[in-house]
């Protein structure tokens, strides 16, 4: 029995013209974004503030307050970014909007711009989608030639020019400084905060970093009003989010729930329940870079930005890895930390050089190769980057190491067991000598 | 392919179009070295020379974007080149059944190429198709909810098929795909 959420993003979906600008506009779009052009600037931001709508990107933070940032006078220009780097392990939802509704991505981008006096946007979309880069950069031509971008928008005094950029492969991109980085042709980077982006971001010039999907909502928000909005789902995070479920569930995919649905009924009753009759063990509840809760944790936990957060951990990007009891937690988390391994930009020393090293004892750990000590070095390490770096990418690639470590020691110790009993000691130095340990 | 870079004049206006789409020509580096992968197959030195010369930052500085971002090639790749995820999602269902396989059939290790020069493979962090695990990326093409059979058959039809999988930044499209699998998600 599923229990009936509201559509506000998924309305049309099943429509396969959708992207087609005609269709679109037969189902009702472009309106909201008509009736925001009769509206004033501050009126708009004011709407989404009512609305309560909190960043679908991973920090939750209320759209409406971000917006109102940007300076209401100033001689330089505003842009606005579509965040479309999606690279968060687990996540997979704006790739679902920009191929399936990329006029609703448009739509929501042109209100925000209008909102912001923005007069120019970009949407950044990871390089390895190249078919919702097409789907999405078709629509902008569209909306061009029909008139919904370029001079004058539909004979209003408002212009904006929209353009659409691929990266290339590097997950920090998704780090709002790091994309302004790389979209002005450098190495993604994170840039040091302060200054901020709506004072000196893109160019220098003041911009704002939105999701994907926070954006694609913005047009219901103006059409059915911030107070409709806020009475979705719980107060303190209110709407439906695009919840995307994988790993060992029967019906992974993505679903439109409204906030403050409980954790365990989303997995039985969406997701279909844990495949082969198995017993739930763990689950990523948003994205990789949250912390883990374990069966019991997940008890009386609801998915929304405030009560995953009582629960020690986060909503993230909306992104749900279920994890069932044939799971090694030690091959889990050793395959995070090669991802973290990976994907440091390797600009700050802890975050390059304790990735990396964590990596190298969660590999001899899970080989059965650990030491008595290395579960402490792992928490002394960790302690070293978090706090330390100058963007969030070392401060929540800890969290899963720590919870994993924390929630599940049993499996590391017996496995840390192993190794000190099926070793003699002149092979563990040997292995020391091979780590740079030594 | 050629080693030297040389457009007809569509390429060019193409390029010129490229260049004008952000309000500083230096943002097209990155679109441009995509566009000079897509000639040479992989970014040598002149492609870098060129990048440089037509944004108007020094080479190193483009040499900077070729080495920190991994979809530029720094060596030859295959003609069909296979990128199977490893992140959680997909490790969880079985993505290394998918790698043995293609190292199986193909006989060569992540980041080498075929011998003769048709496939090259590679394990690739997650490329956001969680919930159709696990996956694959040939060239620009996703396919998902593979097993050992189902990758085995792609390739077969690619082989048969010789299809275009690439994105192309100059043509701004891409390519027909394979018969039987559609371009878009199975979301």
């Amino acid at each position: 029995m599923t229990t009936e959420h509201h559509k506000v993003l998924s309305a049309n979906l099943d429509n396969e013209n959708l992207h087609q600008l005609d269709t679109y506009i037969s189902l009702g779009g472009f309106e909201a974004f008509k009736k925001a052009l009769k509206m004033e600037p501050a009126q708009i931001i004011e709407e989404v503030k009512k609305s309560g709508l909190r960043g679908r990107g991973g920090a939750c933070f209320p759209t409406g307050v971000k917006w109102s940032f940007m300076p209401t006078n100033s001689d330089k220009e505003s842009y606005l970014i579509n965040n479309a780097d999606e690279s968060e392990p687990g996540t997979y939802k704006d790739r679902l909007l920009m191929e399936r509704n990329p006029m609703l991505v448009i739509e929501g981008m042109l209100i925000a711009s209008l909102a912001m006096k923005a007069v120019h946007s970009f949407i950044y979309v990871r390089g390895e989608y190249a078919f919702p880069y097409e789907r999405t950069k078709d629509a902008i031509k569209e909306c061009y030639e029909r008139g919904y971008l370029g001079k004058n928008i539909q004979g209003s005094n408002f212009s904006h020019e929209m353009t659409i950029h691929r990266g290339a492969g590097a997950y920090i991109c998704g780090e709002e400084t790091a994309l302004m980085e790389s979209l002005e042709g450098k190495k993604g980077q994170p840039r040091l905060k302060p200054p901020f982006p709506a004072g000196y971001g893109l160019y220098g010039k003041h911009t704002t970093i939105n999701n994907c999907e926070t954006l694609a909502t913005v047009p219901w928000i103006i059409q059915n009003g911030g107070e409709a909005y806020s009475k979705i789902g719980v107060e303190s995070c209110p709407g439906t989010h695009l919840m995307c479920i994988s790993g060992h569930v029967n019906k992974p995919g993505i679903y439109e729930i409204d906030m403050g649905y409980p954790i365990l009924d989303f997995i039985e009753n969406e997701a279909g329940g844990i495949r082969n009759g198995n017993k739930l063990k763990a689950v990523v509840p948003g994205g990789s870079s949250t912390v883990v809760l374990t069966a019991e944790d997940c008890k009386g936990v609801n998915i929304d930005a405030e009560s995953l957060k009582a629960a020690g951990s986060a909503m993230g990007s909306s992104a749900m890895i279920v994890m069932d009891d044939t799971t090694d937690m030690t091959e889990a988390v050793l395959n995070l930390s090669h991802f973290y391994s990976h994907e440091s930009c390797g600009q700050c020393t802890p975050c390059r050089e304790g990735g990396h090293w964590i990596e190298k004892i969660f590999a001899r750990i899970a080989k059965c190769e650990g030491q008595e000590t290395d579960l402490e070095l792992i928490e002394k390490v960790c302690g070293q980057i978090g706090g330390h770096t100058i963007c969030a990418f070392g401060d929540t690639m800890i969290l899963p190491y720590l919870s994993i470590i924390e929630k599940f020691k049993d499996e590391f110790v017996a496995k840390i067991k192993k190794s000190n009993s099926s070793k003699s000691l002149l092979d563990r130095r040997a292995l020391n000598f091979e780590l740079g340990a030594h | 392919m050629t080693e030297t870079l040389s457009f007809t004049d569509i390429e060019k206006g193409r390029i010129e179009e490229i260049k004008s789409l952000y309000p500083d020509k230096r943002s097209a580096a990155m679109p441009l070295l995509f566009v000079a992968q897509e000639k040479l197959g992989h970014i040598t030195d002149s492609a870098i020379e060129w990048v440089s010369e037509e944004v108007g930052l020094s080479p190193v500085h483009v040499r900077e974007l070729v080495t920190f971002y991994t979809m530029y090639y720094q060596k030859p790749v295959g003609k069909y080149h296979i990128q199977v995820c490893r992140t959680l999602s997909c490790a969880l269902l079985g993505s290394k059944e998918i790698t043995e396989y293609v190292h199986n059939r193909l006989g060569i290790l992540s980041n080498e190429v075929s011998e003769d020069g048709n496939w090259s493979f590679e394990q690739v962090e997650c490329l956001g198709s969680c919930g159709t695990a696990p996956m694959c990326e040939i060239n620009d093409v996703y396919f998902e909810n593979l097993t050992p059979e189902k990758i085995g058959e792609i390739m077969d039809a690619i082989e048969k098929e010789k299809p275009d999988l690439r994105y192309s930044t100059l043509k701004d499209k891409i390519g027909e795909g394979l018969a039987n699998y559609p371009k878009s998600s199975n979301l």
